[in-house]
């Protein structure tokens, strides 16, 4: 890359005639990248990606197990601005400069679909991985609806998406590109126009198929040379053709059924469409204490056969300490549906353990799906140094399959709530029986009544009824 | 020394110390749920916006919101909360940090926070922070009557009990003068029963009065805002950093012809003159610059720099970053079930197998225990 050839002559030089010849990577380093995706709704699909790397100074004795995992949900989360403002202090150039200037939270959480994640892992350095860089990966993805964000037109460009455009890249950074997805566009068709035209493409195999990329380098001071701002424009010349989207090789679905509140079941609906590989499946499910599973009427089923787990690892819950925790190694046939079920009972809480809404129910935590899936297309070996950041998030070293993490939806459940105004209405009910019933009797006996002669009147009364009788009005 | 400088002071000199304080906290809370509760989140959030204008950092501020209007899927325009119609002004903002959200806005969480008897492990934004060079600002909006304030439609909070944590706070030194500001029906009942120094209080209606909403938006469908707080956002939005508005202003803010109510306000408690307090003493920032004329030396680092280089000759660096394995099949199919450490049973089990050892050698006779031993 050109940007990485003059920065390693120039640490040669500084280290002199007498250092060792290397290059090496700086110590901390910034990459941001951002994939846009155009689907085949017309929808957009934009994904941000910044990693940091810093090397960790400890050194570890050994190679240490860390396989450990605590795993912890919460099931319902209202994501908006203010889960946005602690995520961006986390970037280097905030949103200042580079990539983060797109990240407007009006426009953001104005999409059908935003997801936000931040990943923490360390990387061996040497093989024995007794010293470790730690790597900080940030990713925001967002779904543009065309006809929400859009009006209905189906032509896109960053400034519609998120009302700003790029300017500069982030002084930090050591690399900051725009990938634009053009797989199923390409330029000989003159079905679409991608305005400015890319100077580089990337190809590679991603996600099981051959995709190709647009590249634009923001660090290429060409790039954004003339108007100090870089709007990419994406212009269809024919209108995209209605086909079917692809079905992805694994997908799920989760439901609870039954009726009443006091039992249900829950169901996981795993399919399979590969047409002639089958593949593991490992399946985390946290299910919250109030739902007490009767793990004996846990079945799994595929094409109408029991299907017995690889590997099951079950640890029943604790009521109000820890919640359920099943995983599984399921093994999927070959183009089928595979549905796990387990039947639960709902608990009754305290009183003081209801939310102030109980009635909208209780939320269930998805359950999380991960596998390696089957490429269609095998990819070769790569640099993983080299390749963009969207290749690299969870890079699996043999080329015939690739990494997916699928999360179920997350469900809602009621269980039984209790009347909360029942407190006030026996109150008011109560006293009001006491107040009519033993207030009437103790009334009765204790108030006595006696009877009050009326006076016979003063001076100013027979004066008024003298007056009245010569007017001939009866007398008071 | 400080005598013979204290001739040349300039006249500001003695504004500067007027006060007494050095850093500004503020709490502010919505105690509402639901959508058509939204003016109280914008009442909150106007509040929020200008004490954040004026100076006071997210770090100083702990903001309390019931629920969730700006991503609530009944606002016509996501992340944004309006307080004017016509969508004039977005006071959620964008770089808006709420401390306490959703179903942590209790009455328990807010003592906590007032008194600093909080969990160990709370972080840091959600704590307050203040010591007894602090002013603090208090901002409460909601549904509450006549000596109470309703906290998300499921638990109230009386006027004694504010008293009296606002009595904790004093005792344990937490604040320098407190501001007291209340929205809500017959909000003057929630002060009445203050009887700690240096607070002041304002409230938007009397005991018997409701405080009245402002103006709905046709096309949110909801009332945007209250009307005290919105002609409290009108007046704060003329107010900058280096004003000198004082409080009888704040106190005329809102005359019974725009509010319909009668907003009251109490400074008995006060040691102040009101005349003398700036807005900017409790709605704004104070930074008080200490000059000091010694110097601090920074040790050389040159030294540590080195020896870091050194380490990062030594590894091999060559060779290929790796990334754990994302899904071990083999492994996770070969594990060895962990032997679970045997325990002697107790309790029940041990009882119900007692019994049934008594009831057998009691029906076929004791002679069969010398088989046993």
């Amino acid at each position: 890359m050109a940007a990485a050839m003059p920065l390693a002559l120039v640490v040669l030089l500084l280290l002199g005639p007498g250092g060792p010849a290397r290059a090496e990577s700086p110590r901390d380093s910034l990459r941001e990248e951002l994939v846009i995706t155009p689907l085949p709704s017309g929808d957009v699909a934009a994904t941000f990606q910044f990693r940091i790397r810093w090397d960790s100074e400890l050194q570890r004795e050994g190679d240490t197990d860390h396989y450990f995992l605590r795993y912890a949900v919460l099931p319902r989360e209202v994501v908006c601005t203010e889960n946005l403002t602690p995520w961006k202090k986390l970037l280097p150039c905030s949103s200042k400069a580079g990539l983060s200037v797109l990240l407007k939270a009006d426009r953001l959480f104005h999409t059908r679909y935003h997801s936000q994640a931040v990943h923490i892992r360390p990387i061996c350095r040497n093989a024995r991985c007794t010293s470790i860089s730690w790597e900080l990966r940030q990713t925001l993805s967002v779904v543009f609806d065309a006809f929400i964000t859009g009006q209905g037109k189906k032509d896109w460009s960053l400034f519609r998406m998120f009302s700003r455009t790029l300017t500069e890249p982030c002084p930090l950074a050591s690399e900051s590109r725009v990938y634009v997805d053009i797989t199923n566009y390409s330029q000989d068709n003159e079905t679409v126009e991608v305005n400015p035209p890319p100077t580089t493409t990337y190809e590679d195999v991603i996600l099981g198929t051959r995709r190709t990329y647009a590249v634009y380098d923001l660090l290429d001071t060409a790039m954004i040379n003339n108007s100090r701002n870089l709007n990419l424009q994406l212009k269809w010349k024919k209108p995209p053709e209605n086909e079917a989207p692809p079905v992805p090789f694994l997908h799920a679905q989760r439901y609870v059924s039954g009726y009443g509140l006091q039992k249900g079941e829950l169901s996981t609906l795993l399919y399979n469409t590969h047409p002639y590989r089958a593949f593991p499946v490992l399946l985390l499910d946290s299910v919250p204490w109030y739902l007490r599973l009767y793990v004996h009427t846990l079945t799994i089923t595929s094409k109408g056969k029991e299907n017995k787990p690889s590997y099951i690892h079950y640890q029943p819950a604790q009521d109000r300490l820890q919640p359920h925790l099943l995983e599984m190694l399921i093994q999927l046939p070959a183009n089928s549906v595979t549905k796990v079920s387990i039947q639960f009972e709902r608990a009754l809480l305290k009183w003081t353990e209801y939310t102030p809404d109980p009635n909208h129910g209780f939320y269930i935590s998805p359950s999380v799906l991960s596998a390696l899936v089957p490429s269609m297309v095998a990819a070769k070996p790569v640099d993983w140094e080299g390749s963009p950041l969207f290749n690299t998030l969870f890079p699996v070293s043999d080329g015939s399959s690739y990494f997916v993490r699928l999360y179920t939806e997350p469900l809602l459940v009621n269980l039984p709530t209790p009347d909360f105004s029942m407190p006030y209405n026996v109150i008011c009910l109560t006293c009001t029986v006491v107040a009519v019933c033993y207030g009437s009797f103790y009334n009765l006996l204790t108030r006595t009544f006696h009877i009050e002669e009326p006076s016979t009147g003063g001076l100013a009364k027979r004066l008024a009824n003298l007056i009245r009788r010569a007017r001939g009005v009866p007398p008071l | 020394n400080l005598l013979a400088y204290s001739f040349v002071l300039s006249p500001f000199s003695e504004q500067f110390f007027r006060s007494g304080h050095t850093n500004n906290w503020a709490v502010l809370v919505c105690t509402s749920r639901f959508w058509f509760n939204y003016r109280h989140v914008a009442n909150t959030l106007s509040v929020y916006r200008s004490v954040k204008r004026l100076g006071i950092p997210d770090s100083h501020i702990v903001l309390m919101l019931a629920d969730d209007m700006a991503c609530n899927p009944r606002n016509p325009k996501p992340a944004t909360v309006f307080s004017h119609k016509n969508m004039e002004l977005n006071v959620y903002g964008d770089d808006v940090e709420v401390d306490y959200r959703s179903y942590e806005v209790t009455v328990e969480n807010f003592l906590r926070v007032l008194t600093g008897r909080i969990p160990p492990s709370t972080p840091r934004s959600k704590r307050l922070l203040s010591d007894d060079r602090s002013n603090i600002l208090i901002y409460m909006t909601g549904h509450g009557g006549n000596g109470f304030l309703k906290f998300q439609d499921s638990e109230e909070i009386t006027n004694i009990e504010l008293a009296d944590a606002f009595e904790q706070m004093w005792q344990k030194r937490r604040y320098n003068e407190l501001l007291f500001i209340i929205d809500t029906c017959q909000g003057a009942s929630m002060y009445e029963r203050f009887y700690s120094p240096n607070i002041m209080a304002l409230a938007s209606s009397q005991v018997g009065e409701d405080s009245l909403s402002h103006q709905p938006d046709p096309a949110i469908g909801v009332h945007l805002m209250d009307r005290y707080t919105f002609y409290v956002l009108e007046f704060l939005e003329e107010i900058n950093p280096a004003s000198q508005t004082n409080m009888n202003d704040l106190f005329q803010v809102c005359p019974k012809s725009l509010c319909v109510s009668t907003p009251g306000h109490r400074t008995d408690l006060f040691q102040r003159d009101p005349k003398n307090v700036l807005i900017t003493d409790f709605f704004g920032s104070v930074r008080k610059v200490e000059i000091t004329t010694e110097t601090i030396s920074l040790q050389q680092y040159s030294e540590m720099e080195s020896s870091y280089k050194e380490d990062q000759m030594d590894e091999e660096l060559m060779e290929p970053l790796k990334y754990a394995e994302q899904l071990p099949v083999a492994q996770i199919i070969h594990q060895k079930p962990k032997l679970k450490d045997w325990h002697p049973p107790g309790g029940f089990i041990l009882g119900l197998w007692a019994l049934i050892i008594m009831v057998f050698f009691k029906t076929y006779g004791i002679k069969h225990m010398k088989f046993i031993f």
